[in-house]
C-alpha cells in the first residue's frame, strides 16, 4: 500500500530527495561512489591521453631516446608531407566508396523490412546483424580471398561476363574498393536496423493514406520513408564519417600486415599512417601531430552535422 | 548476499539466464507497426539477396576451413564443406597458442561485458534516481565525453599504459573498457522509465540501504537492458583489433584477433589455415548470436543505439 503513496506524503526519513540530510553520512556520499568509476576511467584513459596528444605533438619525442620541444615543427612538416596528403585522400576515397552505397542499400532494405505483413522478418533482421558480429580480422581474410586476382570467386564470376580479372589488392582503386566493400558489408545491416527503428515511429496512417491515394511502394519510399528518416540519416552519415576517418585494420591486413599498405602506399589510411609513424618509426611527436589532425577532422565533421541537423529542424 | 548476487550478474552476461531475464520483456518491436499492403515478390528477392550477402562470406570461410588451401585456388570452386575441418583446426592450435588466445579473449570480453552491465547500471541508477549535488552537471559531462574522439589518442594512451607497467597485460585491455558514457546514458534511460519512485520509497521504509535498493530492486528490473548493453560490450571487445595490436607483445597474451593475424604471418600462402583460424575465432560469437541474437536486434530496434 505504501508503494502507491505519492512521494510528498511520505514522512521523513524515507524519501530519496528532500530528506537526504537525515540519511547517514555515508549514504549521502554513495551517489558519488556510483558515478565515480566512469569518471576515473575516462579521466585516465580518455581525457588525459586526449589532452596529452596536443602536448606530445609539440615535441620531437622518441620513446626510447630524447624529447626535444620543437613547437609547431611537426605540423609544418606534416602539411608538407606528401604521405600525409596521400593518406588523407585515401581515407576520404574509402569513406565515400563505403558510405554512399551502404546508406542507400540500408534505406531501401529498411523500407522493405518495415512491411507489417513481411514473413520471415526475424530471420532477415538477424542475418543482417551477422556481419556486425564477425570480426574485421576474419572479414579481411575472407574478402581478400574472394577478391583475389588469380583465384578469387569474384574474378571467376566476372570472367563469365568477359571482364577482368581485376587486381583488387595491388591497385589504388581496387584496394580502395575492396576496403570499402568490407566496411560497408560490416555496417549496412546495422544501419538498416537503425533506420528501421526510426521508421517504426512513423504512424501507419501516413502510409495507409498514401496507399489509398494510389501511391505505390516507390512513391511511398521517396515521399514518406526518406523524409521521415532525415535525422537518423544525418546521424549515420556522421558516425560513418568518424568511423571512416579511423579505418585501420582492413588496410593493415589486406596487404598482409605491411604498414604502408602496398609499395606506393596506395591504401594507407590516416590511422595507419599514424600507427606507422608512432609505433613503426618511433616518432611519437609526429604521430601525435597526425592524431591532432584527425581530431580536427572529426570535430569539423561534427560541426557540419550540427549545422545540417539544425537546418533540418528549422525546416520543419 | 554477495556471492549469490555476483553469480547472477555473471549469468546475465553468459546468457545462462536469458529466458528468465526476459520474461518481462516488451512485445517484439515492429509486430504491430509498419506499413500495410501486399508484400511484392521483389521485396523477398531483395531481402533474400541481402541475407545471402551477409551469410555467404561466413559460409565460404567454413568451406575453405573444412577442405584445404587448394579449394581456395581452384576453379570452379567447391561449394560444399569438406571433411578436413578437424585436421586444419588442429593445425591452427599447433601453429599459435590458439586455445590460450580464446581464453584471453573470453576473459577480456566477459569482464568488459559484466563491467558495462554493472558499472553503467550503477551510474545510471544514481543519475536517474538519486538526488545529489551536481547530479545534472555531472550527467551533462558524461554526455559531453561522448563527443571527445579519444580513440585517436593511441600514442599517449600507450604511454600511460606503459607508465602503469601494463604493456603486454590483459588488464590494459579490460580496465579502460569497463564503463562507457553511452552505457550510462542507456541505463539511465531505462532505469528512469521502468523503476518507480514509489517502489524505492517503500524499500526505504523497510530500512533498505541505497545499495540494497539498487541491487535488490532496480537492477533486477533493468536486467534485460543491462544484458543487451553487456552483449554489445562483449561483442565489441571480442572483435577489437587496434588496441590489443598495440598493447600485446607476447603470443601467450594474444587475443583471438591478434592470433588470426599471427596465423596469416606464419604461413602467408596457407589460406586453409588462416580461414580455419578465422572460423574458430568467429564460432563462439556465432553460437552466442544464435542464442541471444533476437535480443540484440530488439535492443537496436528499441532505439537504444541511435546515440
Amino acid at each position: 500500500m505504501t508503494a502507491t503513496l505519492p512521494s510528498r506524503q511520505i514522512p521523513a526519513p524515507v524519501g530519496t530527495g528532500r530528506t537526504r540530510g537525515r540519511l547517514p553520512f555515508v549514504e549521502s556520499l554513495t551517489p558519488y561512489a556510483y558515478v565515480a568509476p566512469f569518471f576515473v576511467l575516462f579521466g585516465i584513459f580518455g581525457l588525459l591521453p586526449f589532452l596529452f596528444t596536443f602536448y606530445v605533438a609539440l615535441f620531437d619525442w622518441n620513446p626510447i631516446g630524447d624529447q626535444t620541444f620543437i613547437g609547431l615543427d611537426n605540423f609544418t612538416r606534416m602539411l608538407a608531407d606528401p604521405r600525409f596528403w596521400n593518406a588523407t585522400a585515401n581515407t576520404v576515397s574509402i569513406w565515400l566508396l563505403s558510405t554512399i552505397p551502404q546508406l542507400a542499400l540500408a534505406l531501401l532494405l529498411a523500407h522493405v523490412l518495415n512491411h507489417a505483413r513481411l514473413r520471415f522478418a526475424l530471420f532477415f533482421r538477424m542475418s543482417m546483424l551477422v556481419p556486425y558480429i564477425t570480426s574485421v580480422a576474419a572479414t579481411v581474410i575472407v574478402f581478400a580471398q574472394l577478391f583475389d586476382r588469380n583465384y578469387g570467386l569474384l574474378n571467376w564470376l566476372l570472367g563469365f561476363l568477359g571482364v577482368g580479372p581485376f587486381d583488387f589488392v595491388q591497385t589504388t582503386w581496387g584496394s580502395h574498393l575492396l576496403i570499402a566493400v568490407m566496411v560497408a558489408w560490416r555496417w549496412f545491416g546495422y544501419t538498416t536496423l537503425l533506420y528501421l527503428a526510426s521508421l517504426q515511429a512513423v504512424p501507419r496512417d501516413v502510409y495507409e493514406a498514401a496507399s489509398i491515394d494510389g501511391a505505390g511502394g516507390w512513391k511511398q519510399f521517396v515521399h514518406i520513408t526518406i523524409p521521415s528518416l532525415r535525422p537518423v540519416i544525418i546521424f549515420t552519415v556522421v558516425t560513418s564519417t568518424i568511423g571512416g576517418l579511423q579505418v585501420f585494420t582492413e588496410p593493415l591486413l589486406i596487404s598482409g600486415g605491411v604498414l604502408t599498405c602496398g609499395p606506393v602506399r596506395q591504401c594507407q589510411t590516416l590511422s595507419l599512417f599514424l600507427y606507422e609513424q608512432g609505433f613503426g618509426q618511433y616518432e611519437f611527436g609526429y604521430g601525435s601531430a597526425i592524431g591532432v589532425a584527425l581530431f580536427v577532422m572529426v570535430i569539423v565533421a561534427a560541426i557540419i552535422n550540427y549545422l545540417l541537423s539544425s537546418r533540418i529542424r528549422a525546416e520543419r | 548476499m554477495e556471492p549469490t548476487t555476483s553469480g547472477t550478474a555473471a549469468d546475465v552476461v553468459t546468457g545462462a539466464s536469458v529466458g528468465a531475464a526476459f520474461t518481462g520483456a516488451p512485445p517484439e518491436p515492429g509486430r504491430h507497426r509498419g506499413r500495410l499492403g501486399r508484400v511484392r515478390w521483389w521485396n523477398y528477392l531483395l531481402l533474400g539477396g541481402a541475407a545471402f550477402l551477409c551469410l555467404f562470406p561466413l559460409y565460404w570461410m567454413f568451406i575453405v576451413a573444412s577442405t584445404d588451401s587448394a579449394t581456395a585456388t581452384q576453379m570452379p570452386p567447391e561449394i560444399v564443406p569438406g571433411g578436413n575441418f578437424f585436421h586444419l583446426a588442429g593445425l591452427v592450435f599447433d601453429t599459435v597458442p590458439f586455445l590460450q588466445s580464446i581464453l584471453n579473449s573470453l576473459f577480456v570480453a566477459t569482464s568488459i561485458g559484466v563491467g558495462h552491465a554493472v558499472l553503467c547500471a550503477l551510474a545510471g541508477f544514481a543519475f536517474a534516481k538519486l538526488r545529489f549535488r551536481g547530479n545534472n552537471t555531472l550527467f551533462l559531462i558524461v554526455v559531453l565525453t561522448m563527443t571527445v574522439p579519444t580513440q585517436l589518442a593511441v600514442i599517449p594512451q600507450y604511454m600511460i599504459v606503459s607508465w602503469l607497467g601494463w604493456v603486454d597485460t590483459l588488464q590494459a585491455l579490460v580496465v579502460p573498457g569497463l564503463a562507457s558514457a553511452f552505457g550510462i546514458f542507456w541505463m539511465r534511460q531505462h532505469i528512469s522509465s521502468t523503476v518507480s519512485d514509489e517502489l524505492m520509497q517503500a524499500a526505504r521504509i523497510d530500512g533498505a540501504s541505497t545499495w540494497q535498493i539498487f541491487w535488490r530492486i532496480a537492477f533486477p528490473i533493468v536486467r534485460p537492458a543491462a544484458f543487451v548493453l553487456g552483449l554489445f560490450g562483449f561483442v565489441s571487445a571480442w572483435n577489437d583489433f587496434l588496441w590489443p595490436f598495440i598493447v600485446l607483445k607476447s603470443p601467450e597474451r594474444f587475443t583471438v584477433q591478434i592470433a588470426i593475424k599471427a596465423l596469416q604471418n606464419e604461413r602467408t600462402i596457407d589460406l586453409g589455415l588462416a580461414m580455419s583460424g578465422s572460423f574458430l575465432a568467429t564460432l563462439p560469437l556465432l553460437v552466442l548470436f544464435v542464442l541471444v541474437g533476437r535480443r540484440m536486434v530488439a535492443g537496436i530496434l528499441d532505439g537504444a543505439f541511435k546515440g
